[in-house]
């Protein structure tokens, strides 16, 4: 005998409730506190602000616990409160040649104005289990010599060194040139790369680092140096109408990564290097210069080049880039699709039957 | 059912400081404005600028956003997913808007001013009084064809939806007829090609000359399109194949419904099924008015 399915309501009530359950876990361990969370763990923190495009550590913590230690999950949840909130202001371009540096590193100069700062990298740690991190003895540990701090020090962007030269592209001035923003509007296309970089930085980590790969591997391949990567602070700045002078609002920490490309030059212009650009929240190497690889192979229109490769094809990358968006349609298939397959159903035997030269569809067994 | 009858007036204090419905006013203006477009060219897809919603991208973040932009306090709403008002995803749907509206929900297709959809269309006729919201996972009738959006804008742009009708000839030489029996592609108000959302075919003819409203939204893809009361909406066939719905050779095991979609069940694990209709309401309202005419019999 069939019985209807219902109690649909109390069956997810219950859902939310094991699933509360799970993320406490053992109740003999203490519960992770929202401090430990943004302190300990900021390579998550600064990957789940920086793809939920919202600046709050504490916010993108309390998105972590939630969801378990998900981090796609983690970035949802703090898209979807930041698609709640009022927009005051634009803030001004951020200025990262003034930025506080933590970390500085050029691959295409040994030494430069400023020198390279290594500051607090994975990149030559040997990847060896340190057990003694098993025995929480971090409280104990001396702190790092570290170079002078000379706050002053002058740290100019490598990639102005070259444009000063004429050696690379000047950034297009983009003043008076209003910057898209793919929260509000459509995508459009072809579009501007304001819009372009905004979806790259919200884009998936995952998806971005081997799309990258995959133009190093010979798909739009584009002779990246990585002229500079940075890490620090810098100041946000706003204009508010009634004053109309800018004022500072606080400070973030971002990575920077400028790529040197391959040149281009014609009859009518003299060879000169291209550029790349990746900027993203906190301190993320990988998915920065992930995202100046991929920036600099979407440029392959604007540039002339052949587009020939994924990483190359506007529609492909930013159509495929967002996590939120990927992870709903994929797990989507899990909702009932009873209507579509009963009606590929009757359409598969219908078309079997006839086939078979037989009498269409079989009755069913009673 | 959950029925929730609380006023508009008192749900800020329920919901905290969401503003009714969700979405805050600017953001439902924007969509109205889409909405309006859609109306006066039945069937083109509008692009919007879709908000990230508290739910899953593909789980009907299109229909909600339409939904929110045009309920008002006094709407009755239900929310079917498979033609059901219990599947999981429908009940979690109500609730979002039973929560951020305080709205009157039903599962009586009658009773509804407005019903959000995913993959159905009741066996109720629908009325000039009603709006039907479906939920969209891909707007693009063309999207098999031809990936690229820069492409099938301009060839909706041309009419150019000869690569659509070849799409069809071409399983007809396969397979002796047209084998698409969901999201069947059709022409709305003559001109533009539309996909019906995955609605089983059997669905197409009741979009026809419907007197309801009849909107849709796609979240991730950022689009609305609609189709006006009284429209024409032709599914594409050809002379010598016409179109064809679906067909059981079975009637509902519960009420005996011979005119409705039917979902097979399967009972056990021997071939043993049963076939039921789809629309939860309306095997339910045909088993009530049964029970009562049995009623009527008896006591005369």
């Amino acid at each position: 005998m069939y019985v209807a399915v219902k109690g649909g309501k109390r069956a997810i009530d219950n859902a939310h409730r094991l699933l509360a359950e799970e993320r406490r876990g053992n109740k003999d361990v203490p519960e992770l506190t929202l401090d430990q969370i943004r302190e300990q763990m900021t390579g998550a923190v600064d990957r789940v602000m920086t793809e939920g495009s919202v600046y709050d550590r504490n916010l993108a913590a309390l998105a972590i616990k939630q969801a378990r230690g998900d981090l796609v999950e983690a970035v949802f949840l703090l898209r979807a409160f930041r698609t709640t909130l009022p927009r005051f202001a634009a803030s001004q371009p951020i200025d990262t040649g003034k930025m506080t540096v933590r970390r500085r590193i050029s691959a295409t100069y040994k030494d430069l104005p400023g020198g390279q700062l290594l500051g607090p990298t994975f990149d030559y740690t040997h990847r060896l289990l340190d057990f003694s991190l098993a025995e929480e003895t971090g409280d104990h540990l001396p702190p790092a010599d570290t170079a002078p701090a000379d706050v002053g020090r002058a740290m100019p962007r490598v990639l102005d060194q070259l444009d000063r030269e004429g050696l690379i592209e000047s950034e297009v001035p983009t003043d008076n040139i209003e910057p898209g923003d793919l929260t509000r509007d459509p995508l459009s296309f072809p579009v501007d790369r304001s819009v372009r970089l905004q979806n790259l930085a919200r884009g998936d980590e995952g998806f971005l680092l081997a799309l990258a790969y995959s133009t190093q591997r010979g798909y739009g391949r584009n002779h990246p140096f990585a002229g500079e990567i940075r890490m620090g602070e810098v100041a946000v700045e706003i204009v508010p109408e009634e004053l109309g002078f800018p004022i500072e609002i606080g400070e973030i920490t971002v990575t920077e990564c400028e790529m040197v490309n391959q040149f281009s030059g014609s009859a009518e212009a003299p060879p000169q290097f291209t550029r790349g650009y990746g900027l993203v929240f906190g301190q993320q190497d990988r998915k920065a210069m992930s995202m100046a690889l991929v920036d600099r192979a979407l440029r392959a229109r604007e540039l002339h080049e052949e587009i020939e490769a994924p990483a190359q094809d506007e529609e492909f990358v930013m159509y495929h880039s967002d996590a939120v968006e990927a992870q709903g349609f994929v797990q989507h298939l899990k909702l009932p699709h009873y209507v579509d397959f009963q009606s590929e159903l009757e359409l598969i035997r219908r078309l079997r039957s006839s086939f078979q030269g037989q009498a269409p569809a079989p009755a069913a067994a009673e | 059912m959950d029925t929730i009858s609380q006023s508009p007036d008192n749900f800020h204090a329920a919901s905290g400081s969401y503003n009714f419905a969700y979405l805050d006013e600017q953001t439902k203006r924007m969509i109205r404005r889409a909405l309006l477009k859609a109306i006066t060219i039945p069937g083109y897809q509008v692009p919007f600028g879709g908000r990230e919603m508290p739910l899953s991208y593909g789980w009907g973040t299109g229909g909600i956003q339409v939904t929110a932009s045009v309920i008002g306090p006094e709407d009755i709403l239900k929310v079917i997913d498979q033609g059901a008002d219990d599947t999981t995803n429908a009940v979690s749907i109500r609730s979002f808007f039973a929560k951020t509206t305080g709205v009157e929900t039903t599962t009586e297709t009658a009773e509804a001013t407005l019903i959000q959809t995913r993959h159905r269309i009741p066996e109720t006729p629908l009325r000039e009084d009603q709006v039907i919201v479906y939920q969209v996972p891909i707007p693009e009738p063309l999207r098999w064809l031809e990936p690229r959006e820069t492409e099938t804008r301009k060839m909706h742009g041309l009419a150019e939806y000869g690569g659509m009708h070849v799409r069809l000839y071409e399983d007809i030489t396969r397979y002796g007829k047209i084998a698409t029996s969901y999201d069947y592609p059709v022409i709305v108000n003559g001109r533009y090609l539309m996909r019906p959302s995955p609605i089983p075919k059997f669905d197409n003819p009741k979009m026809d000359q419907n007197p309801a409203l009849q909107l849709f939204g796609a979240g991730r893809e950022k689009r609305i399109y609609a189709v006006p009361p009284y429209t024409s909406v032709k599914s594409l066939d050809f002379e010598d194949h016409p179109f064809e719905i679906q067909t059981w050779d079975q009637d509902c095991a519960i009420c005996g419904s011979t005119d409705s979609f039917l979902d097979e069940v399967i009972t056990d694990d021997a071939g043993g099924r049963m076939f039921v209709c789809s629309d939860t309401d309306y095997c339910g309202q045909r088993m009530a008015a049964h029970d009562a005419s049995d009623e009527t019999e008896t006591n005369q």
